[in-house]
């Protein structure tokens, strides 16, 4: 609020000082709206007795009485504040109610969860489970809803015409992939492309998120944390679902009618397409209220997942077994290096990079120096195998992963231990993740793709 | 009400020096119903507010300023003063304060009490404590 008589050198004193009361939680937006007219009020007091601007403002805000101590009084009295509401009114006036933003969200979650009801309409039914209703859906589902998220952002940051032709060319790339190869029934490709279709779109729905600017590394860092955030709302979300569809078919049972028909139909495919696109605009609204969770579960289980390795490899070298290959294996080995790499990557993103290496940052390396060794072992009884049985479309994708994530680990581990050393910076190693990112991409819309073609759709 | 939540942080704060110390429970304890009288002069803001127990105390009871906020917050809660949001003379968005009914019977129900303490503490002989004989 500016004020006539006060000089811009004291106009910028103040507002510094209105968004240092900002920060503290207990102090809400209008109480700093009350203490401003306060220090002003005390302020001209003083300058009429005599004292200049500076040392009016110095004594205004020293007798408002220290920083800590204040916004602990408010904490006393206003502890709801520490708890802070998830749906923000954004201009923080009180009064609640719904912004344009909450509705465009819950406009576009609506029309996801109709836009799977639509192959309804021309005889494709989710319910029927047919062997072509079911490949169609698992083929298509992320692009029943993936587009809405993606319009979202586009929205939301201001896209221009020409970055949404753009973003919209892999969407159409993928639906004509997908429902235009003639996949052999239940062949690996088919299973392949459905699998790697939603992650290669969601790294489209990536550059909608950053406005187009996918080429900023601070922008992959940000869609990184939000994939994260996105990941747990979406799971709370679910649980609330799990509860709504128990209680559907427990009041509809106690009536003797069976609700199954409704949930499978209805509530259950709509239900999911519309949390996913509300997840994404929650975790929007929320992003600077709430401390981020996926750092927080990262803290916690980083130091678990690295015992659980180290007791692994210390018990395969006592017992002197290695590893067994079956089918699964390989595609569980690869599941364990994207949980390594999803620790680290979260552990990156919530990490001060001007902050001295600690101890967090050693078990970090160790949990990386593991998972490569476990993953050497591994890939060398698989690659036995392959020269065994040769090549097939599931055991070339997981290898392909298998290779992608090896490297990114092995010189994570490089420029890890150079830190941890100080030789080297953090920030390095953050690059090295963002610049990383494209290299998932490729390779998903390659199994997407390519694999098939390859492969001969079997 | 005579007591309650004495907070910790006015204790810490709201007492700053001046020739007559007064202490930092007595000062806690004293806001609500300094704040409930002032405010029965007429509507008031913070600063005013403060000014005003300046005045009034020729300057021996000094708060810290920041601190008597969350005090007209509480009070704002229990319902025994109103807020509204006003304009300054210069045009500056202003919280004022203004007395319920409430809020003026427990500021009569405070001044009781604090003349029950008043009299009772006049009414006990002055001896100062170095003369005080020992117990035999």
């Amino acid at each position: 609020m500016p004020e006539a008589g006060g000089t811009q050198v004291f106009e910028e004193r103040i507002n510094e000082w209105r968004s240092y009361l900002q920060r503290r939680q207990p102090i809400a937006a209008t109480d700093v709206d009350e203490l401003e007219d306060h220090l002003r009020s005390q302020v001209a007091d003083l300058q009429e007795a005599g004292l200049d601007e500076e040392e009016a403002f110095l004594i205004g805000v020293k007798r408002l009485g220290q920083l800590d101590v204040l916004s602990r009084e408010f904490a006393r009295e206003h502890s709801e504040r520490l708890w802070k509401r998830l749906v923000v009114d954004e201009d923080g006036s009180g009064r609640g109610g719904w912004s344009r933003e909450a509705w465009v969200a819950l406009a576009l979650a609506i029309a996801a969860a109709a836009a799977i009801k639509v192959p309804s309409v021309f005889g494709m039914k989710i319910e029927d489970g047919s062997a072509a209703a079911q490949s169609f859906y698992t083929l298509n589902f992320s692009l029943f809803v993936l587009p809405f998220l993606a319009g979202f952002f586009a929205w939301k940051r201001g896209m221009e015409r020409r970055g949404i032709v753009a973003l919209s060319v892999p969407f159409v790339v993928g639906a004509l992939a997908v429902n235009l190869f003639p996949f052999s029934p239940g062949g690996s490709t088919e299973v392949l492309a459905a699998l790697h279709l939603p992650m290669a779109l969601w790294l489209a729905v990536g550059v909608a998120y950053a406005g187009g600017a996918w080429r900023s590394h601070d922008q992959r860092m940000n869609y990184v944390r939000f994939s994260g955030e996105w990941f747990i709302y979406l799971a709370l979300i679910a649980m609330g679902g799990g509860v709504l569809m128990g209680s559907t078919v427990f009041v509809f049972s106690a009536i003797g009618v069976d609700p199954e028909g409704l949930l499978n139909s209805w509530i259950l495919p709509c239900g999911v397409m519309g949390a996913i696109v509300i997840a994404g605009w929650l975790v929007e609204a929320k992003q600077s209220v709430i401390e981020n969770m996926a750092p927080v579960l990262t803290l916690l289980f980083t130091p678990l997942f690295t015992l659980l390795l180290l007791a692994f490899l210390v018990t395969m070298v006592w017992t002197g077994s290695g590893i067994e290959v079956e089918r699964e294996v390989l595609i569980g080995f690869d599941l364990l290096l994207v949980l390594v790499v999803g620790l680290l990557l979260y552990a990156i993103s919530a990490r001060d990079p001007q902050a001295e290496p600690g101890f967090f940052d050693t078990l970090q390396l160790v949990l990386v120096v593991c998972a490569l060794l476990v993953d050497a072992m591994a890939l060398w009884a698989i690659l036995a195998r392959i020269s065994e049985f040769g090549f097939s479309p599931n055991r070339v994708a997981a290898l392909g992963e298998n290779l992608i994530l090896v490297v990114n680990l092995g010189w994570s581990a490089v420029l890890y231990t150079r830190f941890v050393l100080k030789r080297g910076s953090f920030s390095s190693l953050e690059r090295w993740q963002t610049a990383y990112i494209p290299v998932y991409a490729v390779w998903a819309w390659l199994v997407v793709v390519v694999f098939p073609l390859v492969f001969r759709f079997q | 009400m005579f007591l309650d939540d004495p907070s910790e942080g006015f204790e810490n704060d709201l007492a700053q020096g001046s020739e007559v110390e007064i202490g930092k429970d007595l000062v806690a304890a004293s806001a609500t119903p300094l704040v409930l009288a002032i405010l029965s002069e007429g509507e008031s803001y913070g600063y005013a507010i403060i000014k005003r127990v300046d005045e009034l105390s020729g300057g021996k009871l000094q708060w810290t300023d920041g601190m008597l906020y969350p005090v007209l917050h509480r009070l704002e809660r229990n319902g025994l003063v109103e807020a509204t949001w006003g304009r300054s003379e210069a045009g500056r968005r202003r919280k004022y304060y203004r007395l319920t009914d409430r809020g003026s019977d427990e500021l009569q129900d405070q001044r009781r009490q604090w003349q029950v303490v008043n009299e009772t503490l006049r009414a006990t002989p002055f001896t100062p404590f170095h003369l005080t004989p020992r117990m035999a």
